[in-house]
């Protein structure tokens, strides 16, 4: 595939937080052991991140499954140097990073965000510090803006259209001290 | 031309290579695990546009920040044995544990057998020794009617079999700034990392201990020490009255006659890389705070008590198998509470200076997340800054753009 692989260190040392997570030693994660990290316990969107290691109906996560959700967070600088056109477009592409965070929106997985999607996950980064009604405005301002087709409802080419001018390699990339 | 060793000479060149090769290898592996934590503050990167209006975007900071503590967080991992950056030969430490080479590994069999065959049963003789001698002595001395050669004799055999206890532990102790040794009528507090914290300090001075009555073994020492000593033990339905703790302490206390007391203001053992927040209990009693940092090196042994993993006896028995118990107890200059200064921000004070004399970072994360959740109000401070984000010109879509408020 197009990208470097992830060395065999990484993935020792990421072994090694997994089961130091997986307090019922029994191989996978359950939503509990992640929320038992109290950084991500009071994160506004930990609910979210955490759904998004697990399967549809799935309430345990294994190792495999763990990588791969890190793997989008991989810096793109590790692409570059194998530049494999013909593989499958790995995890950590702009793409699939962009793809990721609109899949943390859209919840019933319909390739749009809607209104109320996009009014649940104010709602969880505000708390109760802002009115109905002006974050229902602030909703939809920001559906107008990016709404290119007229149907109040963002679709992933609208959204990667916003954010064109974003630097998302950065803001959605972990980096190992090297 | 081959060079040939004599044993111990073969012994001592492994030794040096082993810690030669730790360099190169243990070191590189260390430092590929540590994540570059971005330390953007919320309000610089997600404002970076100077449009205070909500994008999708948004979420880039909380989802990074999410993932950043999914693989190391800053709280989880002081509950831990802390990692080491080299190898002490005991495999307990060595969670990389990758085959280097066959001296190495003969040398780590000779280091268990001296460990388990030779160290182990000296030690729990002594041990044996120590405890037994602590019981009698103590309900000895108890016999005796309250006087100052009571009073003596108690501290004879309370420091006594605390240096026969810590001989049982190979412990090395240095004691750094004696002229601030707590006094009588004053409360000492350290940083707590594991229940053998009060031998290393009762090895160089008499305290009154504070703690909850035990069953077993412990109960019976208990039972013995307070006889001849005025240590404050509760019972386990007084614990929970704080109120009746706090008046007894204070009682204790406003005795000057009495010894200083001890108390772990943490509440719970961490892993001697930090210093969790304090509870506020013990800096409301009064009186004069003597500040002790405790800091053990990982080299010799790890001193850390990781009950949700190991129970006390496989822990004293980790301990015993060690090679030594090294560690540096610095006694700090006395501190009272500050006019106008409560309780929590006395506690953080003292805790700073603990924190800055023993090389511990400060967490403000209380140590009680080892078994609960942690409270809802973090995460209402995050939303709240938030949304002060979202909403600060009062309106969204002001059309000067770029103008900044305030």
């Amino acid at each position: 595939s197009g990208a470097k692989p992830i060395s065999h260190s990484q993935i020792t040392r990421l072994y090694s937080r997994f089961t130091s997570l997986d307090k019922g030693e029994n191989g996978t994660l359950s939503r509990e052991d992640f929320q038992r990290i109290p950084e991500l316990a009071i994160n506004p969107l930990g609910d979210r991140i955490i759904n998004a290691f697990f399967s549809e109906g799935e309430d345990q996560v294994n190792f495999r499954g763990f990588m791969r959700t890190l793997a989008h967070f991989r810096p793109i600088e590790d692409n570059e140097k194998s530049k494999d056109q013909n593989g499958p477009e790995p995890l950590n592409s702009r793409s699939n990073k962009l793809h990721f965070a609109f899949r943390l929106y859209d919840l019933d997985k319909d390739d749009k965000i809607s209104r109320d999607e996009l009014l649940q996950v104010l709602r969880m980064m505000v708390g109760v510090n802002i009115s109905d009604e002006q974050l229902g405005s602030i909703a939809d301002r920001t559906i107008q803006e990016a709404d290119q087709d007229g149907d109040c409802a963002i679709s992933f080419a609208e959204f990667v259209k916003v954010l064109e001018k974003v630097d998302v390699e950065q803001k959605m990339s972990i980096r190992f001290l090297h | 031309e081959e060079k040939t060793y004599s044993l111990p000479a073969w012994l001592i060149a492994s030794f040096w290579e082993s810690v030669a090769l730790q360099e190169t290898c243990f070191l590189s592996d260390y430092y590929i695990w540590k994540i570059n934590v971005d330390e953007t503050p919320m309000e610089k990167e997600i404002a970076s546009l100077h449009r205070m209006e909500f994008q999708f975007s948004d979420i880039f900071y909380f989802c990074r920040k999410g993932f950043e503590a999914i693989v190391e967080d800053e709280v989880t991992q002081r509950f831990s044995s802390e990692e080491l950056v080299s190898w002490n030969l005991l495999t307990r430490t060595n969670v990389n544990f990758h085959y280097v080479s066959l001296r190495l590994t003969v040398v780590w069999v000779i280091g268990v057998i001296v460990r388990y065959c030779f160290l182990l049963p000296l030690r729990f003789t002594l041990a044996a020794i120590g405890i037994t001698s602590m019981i009698v002595g103590t309900t000895v001395v108890g016999q005796l009617p309250n006087s100052s050669l009571k009073n003596y004799l108690s501290e004879v055999v309370h420091l006594t079999c605390s240096r026969i206890l810590v001989r049982a532990l190979s412990g090395t102790i240095h004691y750094h700034n004696k002229e601030n040794k707590p006094q009588k009528g004053g409360i000492c507090v350290a940083n707590h990392t594991s229940p053998i914290d009060a031998i290393i300090l009762t090895n160089d001075g008499c305290y009154a201990m504070v703690g909850q009555v035990h069953g077993g073994l412990m109960g019976v020492i208990q039972r013995a020490t307070v006889k001849a000593c005025p240590h404050v033990w509760f019972e386990r339905s007084e614990i929970k009255d704080r109120h009746l703790v706090t008046k007894r302490l204070r009682e204790h206390v406003a005795d000057k006659n009495k010894l200083p007391i001890l108390i772990f203001p943490e509440g719970t053992c961490i892993n001697n890389t930090s210093v969790m927040m304090f509870k506020k209990g013990s800096f409301e009693i009064g009186g004069t705070i003597y500040p002790v940092a405790i800091k053990y090196d990982p080299q010799f042994g790890d001193a850390f008590w990781n009950s949700s993993k190991y129970n006390i006896v496989s822990y004293l028995l980790r301990i015993m198998t060690s090679w030594a118990i090294v560690c540096h107890v610095w006694y700090m200059p006395p501190m009272v509470r500050k006019d106008g200064e409560d309780a929590v921000q006395f506690a953080n004070r003292v805790r700073s200076a603990i924190a800055r004399q023993g090389g511990l970072t400060e967490l403000p994360w209380d140590g009680g997340l080892k078994r609960a959740k942690v409270k809802d109000s973090f995460k209402e401070e995050q939303q709240k800054n938030y949304s002060k984000m979202l909403v600060r010109n009062g309106s969204q879509g002001s059309l000067s753009a770029g103008t900044e408020s305030d």
